[in-house]
């Protein structure tokens, strides 16, 4: 009778789903029983031989029943300690241990013994004396020269216009297929301090060098997760000429010192700030996240900020101590994926 | 009080910013030693090397053509001497007889009388060498002969009590198979002990080894790593083969008896500055632009055995000294290799005025 093995059918199903603890493979005898029954469920303790588990059942829907049972025990005995844990926290009052924090990779980052410690005397004089010692030093005002490699396609070429404006002082030329060890000592007679090149594949940019200029280091980043102007969200009005204040967040290696100061000196160094806009370089995780706001103070603790500008995400492939040279120049960071990337927890910038 | 302090040091190594540094690898300790207090960029290292006579002076070669001594048992400077005479930074230095050699950069090898006390002296012997030198070596079998090469400057030895001729000249290898001439470039030399032979290793990441014994002017040898400018080299101990260095921090050691890649080191994320083996165990300590020291295990097997970071970009270092207490030392690390080091206690040594003492925690062995 079609009705009867349809109840039955059903009534297996719930049988299944109120059976809480004891998992028992439902036969048709259960089914049968099942049916004829009100509400007093037989326990047919059919106890599983130990090591058995649910992915063993070769029945795709018992076996798929079996498994949102379990989750939804699980699901309850967590919400369960959950509740008594608060229980407890309420009860104690005042007198609660502190709540535990998350981990998460940052905080679990490797010890890194090239974290610059702020009294070092010797990294303070390395520094003070490196070759962007003149720009912190204000003898030498940053020009900047964005180019891009050979035959840029449409957004290469806006993100290199849109960078332009972002960055005071800069000049944005057609690249013309030229070699970049040409370029240099033309840069260098013409008094540019810093070199950008945006290197483009495949119509996206991708690369970016960053080269300072009379015979300072290299830097080789990979770009990625580019957003012009025009695909930025609730974005503000086209940033004006005033000079942007710098962010530079957790740079706190060696090496991510000497890749922050490469980012500072493209900026002028003006403690003044006119104009409220701010570049933001956030280190996290060794990638590098650029971000272009205009903020507002409303009050003592509040801000508003306006995101304009592109947006971009670097991360450092090397440092190259000399001006772009890749094939005999000397290396100061190189990232060997094989080497530098087993830990998750390590992280070089 | 300071002697025992500046002798248990076990590798030196100098800096661009002109500090010299001992580092005590049994306490995991770096020891700042500088000529006037404080850093000065003028003073940057270019060139190191033992004096004659034991381990008990070192010659710091600096940026601004001066030569000065460094006296490992009273722990600081003690004279120095300024060489004036061609252009650009010393590239090698040597000690021979109460004379000092220097070479510089534009190609000038001069010998000066050690005498420290006298103001200016000029140079007992001048040579030109060639420009653009890379290198100058000393025999250690003869204390006369030095070795130069540079770029575009093929390898040459030089017999200083002899004529103004060098003693052997290689010759360049025959052009390759488009027929275009092979550029030269020999960024280092090292002469093979127990045999006339030399090796060189070249910006053009070729490793040639030549003998002035043989009627062929050519190298005799030849092989190939990698794609980078090789920078640094040094001999095994067993000198069969030689570990080389290039401009990306890739480490390999290469058999000189066939030819071979015997295997490499890894570690090193930045140009390879210096290289030294220790002389009979096998050790290596190796330091470059990315401003860590690390001593490498060879062979048995080969790893990362010690890790110290003194801050500041790096300069060719030198070898361990050969006392035999620090032979004890030596051991005692090999033992330790096995299980992890321990971790820097922070002790306060005997401290000296003029010297900074610099502890870092030490990283154990992977």
């Amino acid at each position: 009778m079609a009705k009867a093995g349809d109840k039955s059918g059903g009534r297996v199903k719930k049988g299944l789903k109120r059976k809480a603890t004891a998992e028992e493979p439902q036969e048709t005898a259960v089914a049968e029983d099942g049916a004829t029954e009100s509400g007093v469920q037989p326990p047919k303790a059919a106890a599983f031989p130990p090591g058995f588990s649910i992915s063993e059942i070769k029945n795709k829907q018992r076996r798929h029943l079996m498994f949102t049972r379990w989750k939804q025990q699980q699901r309850k005995e967590k919400l369960a300690i959950k509740k008594k844990l608060k229980k407890e926290r309420e009860a104690l009052g005042d007198k609660a241990p502190p709540k535990p924090i998350p981990k998460t990779i940052d905080n679990q980052r490797v010890y890194d013994e090239t974290v610059v410690d702020p009294n070092d005397e010797e990294v303070a004089y390395d520094e003070a004396t490196d070759e962007f010692a003149s720009y912190f030093n204000r003898q030498t005002s940053p020009k900047i020269l964005i180019t891009t490699s050979d035959r840029p396609h449409g957004r290469t070429v806006r993100l290199c216009e849109q960078l332009s404006t972002v960055i005071p002082n800069s000049h944005v030329y057609y690249r013309r297929g030229l070699a970049l060890k040409k370029i240099i000592p033309q840069c260098t007679s013409r008094d540019f301090t810093d070199l950008i090149v945006i290197n483009e594949d495949r119509k996206t940019p991708n690369g970016l060098i960053l080269s300072h200029l009379p015979n300072g280091p290299t830097a080789h980043f990979k770009m990625s997760s580019v957003r012009l102007r025009k695909e930025i969200k609730r974005r503000g009005k086209d940033p004006t000429e005033h000079i942007p204040e710098i962010i530079l967040n957790n740079f706190t290696t060696r090496l991510g010192h000497s890749v922050g100061r490469m980012f500072a000196s493209l900026f002028p160094h003006n403690p003044q700030f006119i104009g409220r806009q701010v570049a933001t370089f956030h280190n996290q995780r060794d990638y590098i996240f650029f971000r272009f706001h205009r903020y507002i103070f409303r009050s003592e603790k509040k801000v508003g900020i306006q995101e304009l500008g592109p947006r971009f995400t670097l991360k450092l492939r090397s440092l190259q101590k000399g001006t772009f040279d890749s094939k005999y120049g000397e290396y100061e960071w190189v990232h060997k994926p094989r080497e530098m990337d087993t830990s998750r927890r390590k992280f070089h910038l | 009080m300071a002697a025992a302090g500046a002798r248990w040091n076990h590798v030196w190594v100098g800096t661009e910013t002109g500090i010299l540094k001992g580092v005590n690898l049994q306490r995991k300790q770096a020891t700042n030693f500088t000529a006037a207090g404080q850093p000065r960029r003028e003073e940057a290292v270019s060139a190191l090397c033992w004096g004659a006579g034991g381990e008990t002076q070192i010659l710091v070669g600096c940026a601004d053509r001066t030569v000065r001594y460094f006296s490992t048992e009273a722990g600081r400077f003690q004279g120095q001497q300024h060489c004036p005479g061609g252009e650009g930074m010393f590239r090698g230095l040597a000690q021979v007889d109460g004379t000092l050699i220097t070479c510089v950069e534009s190609g000038i090898v001069q010998v000066w009388n050690d005498n420290d006390k006298e103001a200016s002296s000029d140079p007992l012997l001048e040579l030109s060498v060639g420009p653009g030198v890379c290198r100058m070596r000393q025999d250690p079998a003869h204390p006369h002969m030095v070795a130069t090469g540079g770029k575009e400057n093929a390898l040459k030895v030089w017999d200083l009590q002899g004529s103004k001729e060098p003693v052997f000249r290689a010759k360049n290898v025959r052009n390759d198979w488009l027929d275009l001439r092979v550029p030269i470039w020999d960024q280092d030399i090292q002469f093979l002990p127990e045999s006339q032979k030399l090796v060189t290793c070249t910006g053009y990441h070729q490793v040639r080894v030549y003998d002035p014994a043989s009627p062929q002017r050519r190298p005799v040898l030849e092989a190939a790593y990698g794609e980078y400018p090789l920078t640094a080299m040094t001999l095994t101990p067993g000198a069969n083969s030689v570990i080389v260095g290039n401009t990306h921090g890739q480490l390999a050691e290469i058999d000189l008896r066939q030819g071979r890649l015997l295997g490499c080191l890894k570690g090193l994320a930045g140009s390879v500055r210096g290289l030294q083996c220790h002389p009979s165990k096998p050790l290596l300590a190796s330091c470059g632009l990315d401003r860590v020291l690390r001593v490498h295990r060879i062979r048995n097997p080969r790893g990362l055995e010690h890790k110290d970071e003194p801050q500041g970009p790096q300069e060719p270092k030198k070898a361990p000294p050969e006392d035999t207490e620090t032979d004890e030392l030596w051991a005692s690390l090999e033992a330790a290799a096995k299980r992890k080091l321990p971790d820097l206690e922070q002790t306060q040594g005997a401290l000296q005025t003029r010297r900074r003492k610099k502890q870092r925690p030490g990283s154990t062995s992977s």
